[in-house]
Formats: C-alpha cells, sequence, structure tokens
C-alpha cells in the first residue's frame, strides 16, 4: 500500500506486546485513530525485526497527523504528527 | 558472572573488538564518531538556523533535506538517523518531543537538555502542549496551530523558528548567537 500527503488513514488496534517480547515504534496514545499522511518519510529496514537481529523487510515510513480531539477526550485545535510505518497504516 | 555484573570497561572493550573482529566498525571510525558525538553542540543548530534566515537557497536545503544542510556546515552527519527540519510559520508553531525515548537531533544540537528525557515533558507535550509551552514561558496566540512532533521512529527533528522582529541587517553571527537549544525544539521561540 502506497500512501500520499493527504490520504486518510486508521492506525491498526494492534497490541504485539501482550503476546509476547516486542519493539514497537507505534505510541499508544495514536492505535486505533484515525490520521492524515503529512509525507512519505522514505524506507527503512522494520525497526520490529532489527531490534532482535532478524532479517528486516524495508518498509515505507509516513507522517501521519492526528487531531488532538481524535486523541484526548478534552481535545483542542492543535495537532500531533507521529512517524508510522506501513504495515500500521489501513484506509479507513 | 553475568552481564550486569561485569565491569563497564571491560564490557566496553569487549564489544569493541567484536565491532572490529565482524568487520561491523574500525577502532578508527569509532574514535571519529566519538570526536563528533563530543564536539556536536547547540551553535552548530543555531547556526544552520541563522544561515536559513539570511539565506533563501541554504533555507530551501534546509528544509528538504537536513542532513545535506548540516554537512554544508561541516557538520558530519556519517552514520547519523536522517534529520528532518520543520519551519515555524505565521499559521504553525511546531514542538519536538520523543514519547517513546529519547530521540533528539544530536548531530546538530549535542546532548538533549535534561528535561527532554523526563516523563513529564514526554506525556504533557502530546496532551497539553499549550500548557506545556505556558511552563517554559511561551504564549501563543490561540490561532497559531501547535504541531507536536513526535519523534516516534527513524528521523531526528529539528525547528527552523521565525527570525524574530527587530533583527533586519543583522549578520548570521549576531543572528545565531540569539538561537537557543529550545527555539530548536520549539519550547521557546527567539527574539531580539
Amino acid at each position: 500500500m502506497s500512501l500520499s500527503a493527504g490520504d486518510e488513514v486508521l492506525v491498526k488496534n494492534d497490541w504485539p506486546e501482550t503476546r509476547g517480547p516486542a519493539h514497537i515504534r507505534t505510541p499508544h496514545y495514536v492505535r486505533g485513530r484515525r490520521g492524515r499522511v503529512v509525507r512519505p518519510l522514505g524506507v527503512f529496514p522494520n525497526p520490529e525485526d532489527l531490534a532482535f537481529a532478524r532479517a528486516a523487510a524495508p518498509r515505507a515510513l509516513y507522517h501521519v497527523s492526528f487531531a488532538m480531539h481524535e486523541l484526548w477526550p478534552e481535545g483542542g485545535g492543535d495537532e500531533v504528527v507521529v512517524e508510522l510505518y506501513e504495515h500500521w497504516l489501513e484506509r479507513p | 558472572m553475568s552481564v550486569l555484573e561485569a565491569d563497564s570497561e571491560a564490557l566496553l572493550t569487549a564489544i569493541r573488538r567484536l565491532l572490529a573482529a565482524k568487520g561491523v566498525m574500525t577502532e578508527g571510525e569509532i574514535a571519529q564518531q566519538r570526536q563528533s558525538t563530543d564536539r556536536a553542540e547547540p551553535g552548530q543548530g543555531a547556526r544552520m538556523v541563522a544561515r536559513a534566515w539570511t539565506d533563501p537557497e541554504y533555507r530551501a536545503l534546509l528544509l528538504s533535506d537536513g542532513a545535506k544542510a548540516a554537512e554544508a556546515m561541516n557538520i558530519p552527519m556519517r552514520g547519523m538517523p536522517p534529520l528532518g527540519v520543520l519551519a515555524n510559520t505565521d499559521k504553525a508553531h511546531h514542538l519536538i518531543v520523543c514519547t517513546l525515548c529519547s530521540c533528539y537531533p544530536k548531530a546538530v544540537l549535542g546532548y538533549p537538555p535534561y528535561w527532554y528525557k523526563s516523563s513529564a515533558y514526554r506525556a504533557r507535550a502530546v496532551r497539553d502542549p499549550r500548557g506545556l509551552l505556558v511552563d517554559f514561558g511561551t504564549v501563543l496566540p490561540e490561532e497559531l496551530k501547535i504541531r507536536v512532533v513526535d519523534s516516534s521512529a527513524d528521523f531526528r527533528w529539528m525547528v527552523l523558528p521565525r527570525r524574530p522582529d527587530g533583527t533586519e541587517g543583522w549578520s548570521a553571527e549576531r543572528l545565531a548567537a540569539i538561537v537557543r537549544p529550545g527555539d530548536m525544539l520549539g519550547v521557546t521561540v527567539p527574539s531580539a
């Protein structure tokens, strides 16, 4: 799945750390939340494998922005931009 | 004896020998990397900001490829993660944080301020950035949107602050002297 600036995405509501040892660069507070791609950031070896010295497949990394009201009950008009790998993103 | 009980100097020596033996990096490369890490300090980032304020071509390079822009100022970026630079405007103000650990644009700013790694800063930056900024003495107008940048993966991020009023005609050197580390993280804004 190749994404472009402006695309709406949904972060997977997945918790691999509950199933065993894991190294995850997707913060808890964005899982299951909707955001928008700001810019593609290039391709990097998957850190989830790299951390365990496993063969790490290349993964596209994206800057994804989230409105405060999508993340927190008190909301607000500001936004948070997070670096997320393609395998954590779905089209809503 | 477990790794946790081992003498740290002996451990470090063993790891360095292994890195050399396996061809990952030579002793010389390690020494070079240590030298550039020790030399990195916020003045480097400040010089990049000042040049961007005075040289439109450099500004364009800085915003498109921070690492290349750092190298253009003789800052060694070899082996460093990519550097992204985000410009503050009259519409958006950027604030840098790493909620998962302590990712920091060390190559250009040196070691982070002590509070950067604190749980309080990391938690509050993504939830109550306006309140956090007030504690740093930075009050932003309501209409100025805050864009919090969580350095969650492979990039490191730095802010290009807005050039303050009252600095017209200043040299890049004089401008660099007013740019503080917090200005390049977005917790403060520079003033003349």
